[in-house]
């Protein structure tokens, strides 16, 4: 295949981190306490050298000399993978083998290889985000596949092994078989693609949507089989109606873990299904009026736009409103998570601000949710996990720095300005405006302000109310890079929107090569717009005739 | 740098000094913040040379913020947004000296964000871009929630989660509409822009159905704010649970934001939906008015009672923006600035003898006069500005915005036709003279006839926790007040040199308004005329239908 060549060295930053991620099994096997505490450092250093080499690697006659369907988007993608991988690995240092390696050091038991688990966590870790990475690239509907499932199989595991507990274990067998289910709900909708296109590149793909548009319109087949892939990809970004596991999986799964999970797969589901409707495209459609006179229409096609209507506003909705009633903070940032992707899915229905949209919020997001988990997993009570709202009760008195973080990320969340959320909300509106979602855009507003409610009480709870009894005994956890990745990552809330120019001109690019036509013209509009203005014109009409 | 920022940032300046210095510095310092941040508009005001044509200055655009999405940080006055940044900027050290003595913990937070909070105002006064004045709209609600959250009295919690939510609410639909007008501005004109300015001939453009829902929900985000009937609820709360001078500040100045708003947004940028809407805000303002008074007429809690009489008087000020014509307006933006020194004052008088008793209550409390001379001068002094006792400042606002509401009639013979008219006048003045009876019950109670003080452990206080309050008020209260006393005088001897410059303002904001209202009556006359055809139809005409 003549674009092998190309293809190879965008994957070259993919390469490394696999060559690390061999290296990583190993080291965490050494018999030297040096060497394993090393280990997260090793991993930092790897996501870096590949985030140095991204930029180099990923120019643009590259990418469209490689069929990719969204040339730019890994451009922007990879790097906030990278980036925010950097701190879910501090978030994630110390908590692995905690307790086995006291033990170690305090001479209670030998070190046996055996059973240390440190080693793959970080080649797990690793593999999870070069499958996040790889669907940047994707080619076809097997790669895409096989990516997933790279992205999935080493959460699995990671949720069983990250932490001690017994929850772990039933979230891991949770998530397991829900991942499974939604992998045949996916693959059965790409059988249908590939039934109704007869292909399985995406350019393919493509060009017979392309050619089914132009004629009679995208055929019930393909429309069916995207319907269902829509569907399946539902839960690796926690959307209705596959969000039922996170909830429980996020609670149960070790904190740092839980952090991976909200942004690492969802970034992944998102990265797909914006190489998967960008093979439908956002333009050449057709709508059929009321009269039967086709008109073309820009956006996706209509059954594609109902779905991610309602998977959009049932998401924010049940995350906004489930979210209020939880005692239980992860629980609560759960739901948060669910929210989130329901204003993501806006972007999806408008094609390149749309895109941009989603990127730039991914951004916002992963810094923010990061801050907020990464604090929480910074502090302990009693060798436990700290779950319980009321544990975080006046938590400034004993830990300021960590009620802060809190409380910042919690203003971020709510898209507070000037805070970083703020500017990925605004972001979103636009694209939600370009699709002419008016009534979506009311719905996100609504939903806001629901979770100002809960967000509030995050913010508020370390803040402003008196200390419990059970949050007089949070401490900090021994590893101190939870500490600095919320740090990091809680600053970085508040000083990012002072270059949000660059940050924003940077996920300009990942819509680039992406044809939409803006839903309104300034003169000489489309006759979709003409259409619109005309009925608009008779109902001002009517409405000054009215009776 | 320009005058304008310093004005801004020496509070913010002075707030990351605050977070350093000791707590004994700290009082100090934020006083000298606030003292340089009123030296500099103040500055900047002598020098000012739009006092008389109603336009920005300066008008250069600001340094690009987010240059991709238009957003700047243009900062300017015109003459109204002048006067209310100089009334925020001159209560503000009289707050910091007012609370020396009322705030004894978490003294460094304290001013810290008293600072921010001012500072956030006078950016949401000076901007020019849509953007920026939202990020200070909103990011007041931050200082305020934790003044209230953390110094207030016992309902506090329930209090600031309330404020915020409410206003949440409303600014995100504010937001929305912001942005659609940008987006349609983005449309027509190729480039993105936040400048009001632009937005505002932006607007003005659209269809009538757009601007209706434009104003609608612009007038969500403001009605908050002011707060208007029935939005109102949070506002007592708040109030009631506020140390004073966070109650200072939230009614002479963040209150001020909502009905800046509808001077700067709403009105302005949609002209048909405000003149479709007119009149349901004004029977709002009327119902706030004449129910506001009602309570007050009931209320036993001193400070309970001015807020809701804040209800009132803001529904007065906005019957007076709404009457649609110069004279209205020019009484509405005069009564905001007045509103808040004398409703600002009263606050402080109230704190004051709140330190002293520990109670608002007063039925417990009475006959001041005889202890408290210089308190009680002060305080008649308020409440008749307060009232609108001709000679004081009061007076003229509100006689201008009942006359603005008398003379906007369906004939207007002034050139600006209007819906209101002597019926809206002459209930509205009926509220105001519920205003004028339950203040001078108040006096009755709290200030003349027999001295009561609270007999149980309150006086064991005031011999003891607060011998450093002398009976009558300390020289350093005196010094509060008199500036005060001295503006309410000056302002209501000598109105003409404010209300000249506040006029060109006030046509330039009403200027598409008499051509939209003439259209709406021209509309409802052909409306009327036809029912009188068919009569069998039931009239549709309430004004304020959905066009």
């Amino acid at each position: 295949m003549d674009s092998i060549g190309p293809r190879l060295t965008l994957l070259a930053p993919e390469i490394l981190l696999f060559a690390a991620a061999v290296v990583a099994a190993v080291l965490g096997l050494s018999r030297r306490h040096a060497v394993r505490a090393f280990l997260p450092i090793f991993t930092c250093l790897a996501l870096i050298a590949a985030l140095v080499m991204m930029p180099l690697t990923w120019t643009e006659p590259r990418a469209v000399e490689a069929q990719l369907v969204l040339p730019m988007l890994g451009a922007f993608i990879k790097p906030l993978l990278a980036g925010v991988g950097i701190l879910l690995v501090l978030v994630s240092a110390g908590s692995v083998d905690r307790g086995y390696e006291a033990a170690v050091a305090r001479g209670r038991t030998i070190f046996d290889p055996q059973r240390v688990v440190a080693g793959e966590f970080h080649a797990f870790f690793l593999f999870s985000l070069i499958g996040a990475m790889l669907l940047c690239s994707a080619t076809d509907l097997i790669w895409i596949f096989l990516a997933v499932e790279l992205v999935s199989l080493p959460t699995y595991i990671m949720v069983a092994v990250g932490g001690s507990s017994r929850r772990s274990g039933e979230a891991a067998i949770k998530y397991f078989f829900l991942g499974a289910l939604s992998t045949a709900v996916f693959l059965y909708g790409f059988a249908l693609i590939y039934g109704s296109t007869g292909s399985l590149e995406l350019q393919g793909i493509q060009t017979a949507l392309a050619a089914q548009a132009a004629g009679s319109g995208i055929d019930a087949m393909a429309l069916a089989g995207l319907i269902l892939a829509v569907l399946g990809f539902c839960f690796k970004i926690t959307a209705v109606p596959m969000h039922f596991y996170a909830p429980d999986v996020y609670e149960g799964a070790p904190t740092h873990v839980t952090a991976f999970l909200a942004f690492v797969p969802k970034v992944a589901g998102f990265v797909v299904l914006a190489v998967l409707l960008a093979c439908v495209g956002w333009t050449g459609h057709s709508l059929v009026d009321g009269d039967g006179v086709r008109v073309p229409y820009a956006g996706l096609p209509t059954p594609l736009t109902a779905v991610l209507w309602m998977v959009a506003v049932l998401t924010m909705t049940l995350g906004n409103v489930a979210a209020l009633l939880q005692s239980s903070v992860k629980r609560m940032l759960a739901y948060s998570s669910i929210a989130h992707s329901g204003y993501l899915v806006i972007g999806l229905l408008s094609g390149g601000v749309g895109i941009e949209a989603i990127s730039f919020y991914l951004l916002t997001y992963g810094v923010m949710t990061t801050a907020s988990f990464a604090a929480l997993a910074a502090l302990e009570r009693r060798g436990e996990e700290v779950n319980e709202m009321n544990d975080l009760a006046g938590l400034r008195q004993k830990q300021p720095v960590m009620a802060w973080m809190l409380a910042v990320s919690a203003a971020s969340l709510v898209g507070l300005p000037p805070f970083l959320g703020f500017f990925g909300k605004v972001y979103l509106f636009v694209a939600a405006f370009e699709a002419d979602q008016f009534a979506l855009v009311v719905i996100a507003v609504i939903n806001s302000a629901i979770s100002a409610l809960y967000y509030l009480r995050l913010a508020t709870v370390p803040l402003v109310a008196p200390p419990s009894a059970r949050s007089e005994e949070v401490t900090l956890v021994p590893s101190r890079w939870p500490w600095v990745a919320a740090v990091v990552a809680g600053v970085g809330t508040v000083l990012l929107p002072g270059f949000v120019n660059a940050l924003v001109e940077s996920a300009e690019v990942t819509s680039r090569d992406i044809t939409t036509v803006t839903t309104k013209l300034p003169a000489g509009a489309s006759s979709a717009d003409q259409a619109k203005a005309s009925a608009a014109a008779s109902l001002s009409s009517t409405a000054s005739e009215r009776p | 740098m320009s005058l304008i920022w310093t004005s801004i940032l020496m509070p913010v300046v002075g707030a990351a000094l605050v977070a350093i210095a000791s707590p004994r510095l700290s009082k100090w310092i934020s006083l000298l913040a606030t003292l340089g941040s009123l030296a500099a508009l103040a500055l900047f005001a002598f020098e000012f040379p739009a006092w008389n044509n109603g336009q920005h200055h300066p008008l250069e655009p600001g340094s690009a913020w987010l240059a991709a999405a238009g957003i700047r940080l243009s900062v300017g006055f015109d003459t109204v947004s002048l006067l209310l940044a100089l009334l925020t900027a001159f209560l503000m050290p009289l707050c910091i000296i007012g609370s020396f003595t009322a705030v004894t913990e978490r003294v460094r937070e304290y001013y810290g964000w008293f600072l921010l909070l001012g500072a956030s105002i006078i950016l949401a006064f000076a901007a020019r871009d849509a953007i920026l004045f939202y990020v200070g709209y909103e990011f007041t609600l931050v200082p305020m929630t934790i003044l209230i959250g953390v110094y207030g009295g016992t309902e506090r919690r329930i209090a600031a989660v309330k404020m915020f939510v409410y206003t949440f609410l409303g600014s995100m639909f504010m937001l929305a509409a912001i942005i659609y007008v940008a987006w349609e501005q983005r449309v027509s004109s190729g480039a993105w822009s936040f400048d009001i300015d632009a937005l505002t001939a932006t607007a003005v453009r659209l269809p009538a159905s757009a601007q209706y829902w434009l104003f609608a929900s612009l007038m969500i985000g403001f009605a908050v704010k002011v707060p208007l009937f029935p939005l109102h609820t949070w506002l007592p709360l708040a109030h009631d649970q506020a140390p004073t001078a966070g109650s200072v500040i939230l009614a002479s100045a963040m209150l001020k934001l909502g009905t800046y708003g509808n001077y700067r947004f709403a009105l302005p940028m949609a002209p048909a939906g405000g003149a479709e809407l007119m009149v349901v805000v004004a029977v709002l303002s009327i119902i706030a008015i004449i129910y506001a008074s009602l309570i007050c007429w009931v209320q036993t809690d001193a400070k309970k009672l001015i807020a809701y009489s804040s209800v009132a008087h803001l529904g007065l000020c906005m019957l007076g923006l709404f009457a649609l014509n110069p004279v209205g307006a020019e009484g509405a933006v005069f009564y905001m600035v007045n509103h808040g020194l004398s409703t600002g004052a009263l606050f402080l008088c109230i704190g004051m003898f709140y330190e002293r008793y520990h109670t608002k209550d007063t039925d417990v409390l009475g006959g001041l006069a005889k202890k408290m001379p210089v308190w009680a001068s002060f305080m008649v002094l308020f409440t008749f500005a307060s009232i609108g006792l001709p000679g004081l400042n009061g007076f003229i606002g509100e006689f201008l915005c009942l006359g603005g509401t008398f003379i906007a009639e369906h004939d207007g013979q002034s050139g600006y036709p209007g819906l209101l008219g002597p019926r809206f006048a002459v209930i509205a003045g009926l509220g105001l003279i519920m205003a004028a009876m339950y203040l001078l019950i108040l006096l009755g109670k709290i200030v003349w006839g027999p001295l009561r003080e609270p007999h149980h452990d309150a006086a064991h206080d005031h011999s003891t926790a607060h011998s450093s309050l002398p009976r009558d008020l300390s020289a350093r209260e005196i010094l509060v007040l008199t500036p005060l006393a001295i503006a309410c005088i000056w302002l209501g001897v000598q109105p003409q040199p404010m209300l000249k410059a506040i006029e060109p303002c006030a046509t330039r904001m009403l200027a598409n308004y008499p051509d939209e209202v003439r259209r709406l009556k021209e509309r409802e006359a052909l409306a009327v005329s036809e029912d009188a055809v068919s009569p069998g139809v039931v009239s549709a005409s309430t004004a304020g239908g959905v066009p």
